[in-house]
């Protein structure tokens, strides 16, 4: 018998002032069970296909079933419900790691074969489809470039932004501004490579380029400053809201005009907030393919001159590596993978530690 | 936290003497967040005179105070902010005028029904193409990807705010934001050489015991499927759905939680009661975001879908294709009409999308507490 016995004597006898109780251990007996089970049934007598997987999945289905048999039995209804309400947040937060540490590790494991200075240092220029030298120079130069300029381009307009939504704006039109900030944070990605397609490829570039649509660097820069602009803004937005407005009405109590109150007082306040809402969103940019392969052309040769011919981006580079046929094709866009995971990762924490500084909570 | 406005103030001091004099009613409309506009009237007779935008003739100080320039850096910046804001209503208009303009021609080039046709060829004589099968894909793929990803992803954040440890909790949430920070093309790089076989083994299975289900229908060969498609959607947009949801519960007054388990109620009905219905306005939008940004992926769906154009309930067997997907396979060989049916389709993607995040923006606005960062 599983019952507890009651550690205090009841006032009324007969009546136990406590509930039933399974002991601690019933949930680590009941996976032995389980689990011994499904192996004989599933994994010996291939039962339902049998297999690993089959028998890993019958035995937690196998555990919820006599959990919340055994929790019903002995504690009763509400109790058997919030056991099985346990396992399925334990478990399928089990079940999300698993996908996770597989693309963890094929990453770092694929990645690292091909990963070294001379994969950092050369171009894919005049490499044959069986040769294993080449590399990503080019598309690290492009994607830095890229990101560079479309900061460059979305960090003082979209500050500025911010600065109207919160200091300036009033009345309807500042509704609308706020309003398709939010609707621009969805924007698909790839439709803002179309539109820079549409509105700079196509329509603005052959003024440059004699007549013919020309594909650059500068143009993947003006599609991701379109993707970073909202995010850049919302960010933004939100810290400067939280700077406190006895810091603003100090600065006018002494006098000093409302601009120089925004620059000198709002923005230092709010910066380290703002700074990590950048970093994300450049962080974000340059693992952006759809854009890139779009606008950018795309080229197996070092361009240091974003505003003139094709350039590549790691993004780009893997897809390109990844469909291509040739031997070392899907090893090198692994290690651009790699290269590209790291340069994204060391943005986004460089960004989580200097929100952490962040004196506005 | 005062450190700024001392050094502010130091070194503006003395520039402000050549600027107005602002009233405190003017100050009242600016400092607060407009909430206590209508309540001060800007009468020049409540207080101190010399508001900055009046035009009549100085007050107070016997016309000592310096009148209003016509140009100042008040004006410049104001107009240079307001210039930014613009900016992005421009921006929007342009991406539909930009998109319109070049899609008509393609589209009165096309021979098919442009909503209904199913398959893709623009480069034909004449051209003929239609969103019908790549719609179609678009919505299923997004779909599936949040029917397997959300109530994952509701899990997790209970795990983290409710069950784990604090200290575990603040690592995994950690890790959650940097796994939301990976690209989108090394899930499908994964996706594609990784977990296909994984997929063609779980579809031979479902096909074997739940064949007799139309969706499971396809006898094989299993590999770039639906299904893979819309795994590898799911488990990609599981951090950004996990963040935001996360930060949702983590929004929970800790006085509703108590009272419930005050009144006894298990950790389970505690967060039915208390947790849940505060946070669902949240968990809509953030299921919302997350399937703006599942009909919106492009490359991961290139990599793991089969790219072919037919509407069927089969998940298993090769096939599968989205509006972004195609763009990605079509782009590079489309001549003038077939980069004008590309970008007819890119509209149309762009409708769905706004169509979704307007209606998340419209649920995070019915209840104003919640501010999640959209990502």
């Amino acid at each position: 018998m599983t019952v507890t016995t009651p550690t205090r004597t009841a006032l009324i006898p007969g009546v136990s002032l406590q509930a039933r109780r399974l002991p601690r251990w019933t949930p680590y007996a009941i996976v032995v069970v389980a689990s011994a089970v499904a192996y004989v049934v599933i994994y010996l007598e291939n039962v339902l296909g049998g297999g690993v997987a089959m028998t890993v999945v019958a035995a937690a289905v196998l555990f919820l079933v006599l959990l919340g048999v055994t929790a019903r039995v002995v504690e009763g209804s509400r109790s058997a419900r919030n056991r099985l309400a346990t396992s399925w947040v334990y478990g399928v937060f089990i079940l999300a790691a698993l996908p996770l540490i597989s693309v963890v590790r094929t990453l770092i494991v694929n990645g690292h074969a091909l990963l070294n200075m001379q994969f950092l240092t050369h171009s894919m220029r005049n490499i044959t489809p069986f040769e294993k030298d080449g590399g990503a120079y080019h598309a690290i130069i492009g994607t830095l470039q890229q990101a560079g300029i479309a900061a460059i381009i979305t960090i003082p307009l979209g500050i500025a932004c911010a600065i109207y939504m919160v200091e300036y704006g009033r009345g309807r039109l500042a509704g609308a501004v706020r309003f398709f900030v939010d609707v621009m944070t969805g924007i698909p990605s790839i439709v803002c490579g179309l539109f820079i397609l549409a509105f700079w490829v196509t329509v603005i570039s052959p003024y440059f380029n004699d007549g013919r649509p020309a594909y650059s660097g500068f143009a993947a820069a003006l599609a991701l400053s379109v993707l970073m602009l909202p995010t850049i803004t919302r960010s933004s937005e939100e810290m400067l809201r939280l700077v406190p407005a006895a810091l603003r009405e100090g600065a006018y109590a002494l006098g000093i005009p409302k601009w120089k109150t925004i620059l000198k007082i709002v923005l230092p306040t709010a910066a380290t907030g703002i700074v990590t809402g950048i970093m994300l969103a450049i962080a974000r940019a340059c693992g952006e393919t759809a854009p890139v392969l779009l606008v950018a052309g795309a080229t197996d040769s070092i361009n240091n001159n974003p505003f003139s011919g094709n350039q590549e981006s790691l993004s780009v580079f893997i897809y390109t590596q990844a469909g291509s046929a040739a031997k070392y094709g899907v090893p090198r866009a692994w290690s651009a993978a790699l290269t590209l995971v790291v340069i994204v990762l060391a943005l986004t924490i460089t960004a989580k530690l200097i929100a952490r500084r962040s004196k506005l909570k | 936290m005062s450190n700024p406005s001392f050094a502010g103030s130091a070194d503006a001091a003395p520039a402000a003497s050549a600027e107005p004099i602002r009233s405190p009613g003017e100050l009242t409309q600016d400092t607060l967040t407009g909430d206590y506009a209508g309540d001060t009237p800007g009468a020049p007779a409540d207080g101190p005179p010399g508001g900055p935008d009046d035009s009549g003739p100085p007050l107070g100080g016997g016309g000592a105070l310096p009148r209003k320039k016509a140009w100042s850096m008040e004006t410049g910046f104001r107009f240079f902010t307001s210039a930014a804001g613009m900016a992005v209503l421009a921006i929007i208009v342009a991406i539909g005028v930009f998109l319109i303009s070049k899609a008509i021609p393609a589209l009165n080039a096309n021979h098919a029904n442009f909503l209904t046709y199913k398959n893709w060829f623009p480069g034909d004589n004449p051209p003929m193409f239609g969103i019908g099968a790549l719609a179609f894909g678009t919505v299923l793929t997004a779909v599936i990807a949040l029917v397997l990803s959300v109530p994952v992803a509701v899990g997790i954040a209970l795990c983290l705010t409710h069950y784990a440890p604090r200290r575990v909790a603040t690592v995994l949430g950690f890790t959650i934001d940097l796994l939301a920070a990976v690209p989108s093309i090394v899930f499908g790089l994964w996706g594609r050489d990784y977990f296909q076989a994984p997929v063609a083994g779980l579809s031979r299975w479902l096909h074997t015991y739940f064949g007799w289900l139309p969706i499971f229908g396809s006898g094989g060969p299993y590999g770039k499927s639906i299904l893979l498609g819309s795994m590898v959607l799911g488990i990609m947009v599981l951090p950004i759905v996990t963040a935001l949801t996360r930060d949702v519960f983590a929004q929970t007054p800790t006085m509703n939680e108590e009272a419930a388990l005050a009144l006894g109620a298990t950790k389970w009905e505690m967060i039915r009661t208390a947790v849940i219905p505060y946070g669902r306005p949240g968990l809509i939008a953030a299921t919302m975001l997350g399937l703006g940004r599942a009909l919106g992926e492009t490359i991961a769906l290139a990599l793991t879908l089969g790219a072919t154009f037919n509407i069927s309930a089969d998940l298993l067997g090769n096939g599968g294709n989205t509006i972004a997907a195609n763009i990605a396979h079509n782009f590079g060989e489309a001549d003038a009409i077939g980069r004008g049916a590309l970008i007819a389709s890119g509209l149309v993607l762009f409708a769905i999308t706004l169509v979704v995040n307007v209606a998340a923006r419209a649920v995070i606005f019915r209840r104003r507490e919640f501010r999640a960062s959209a990502v």
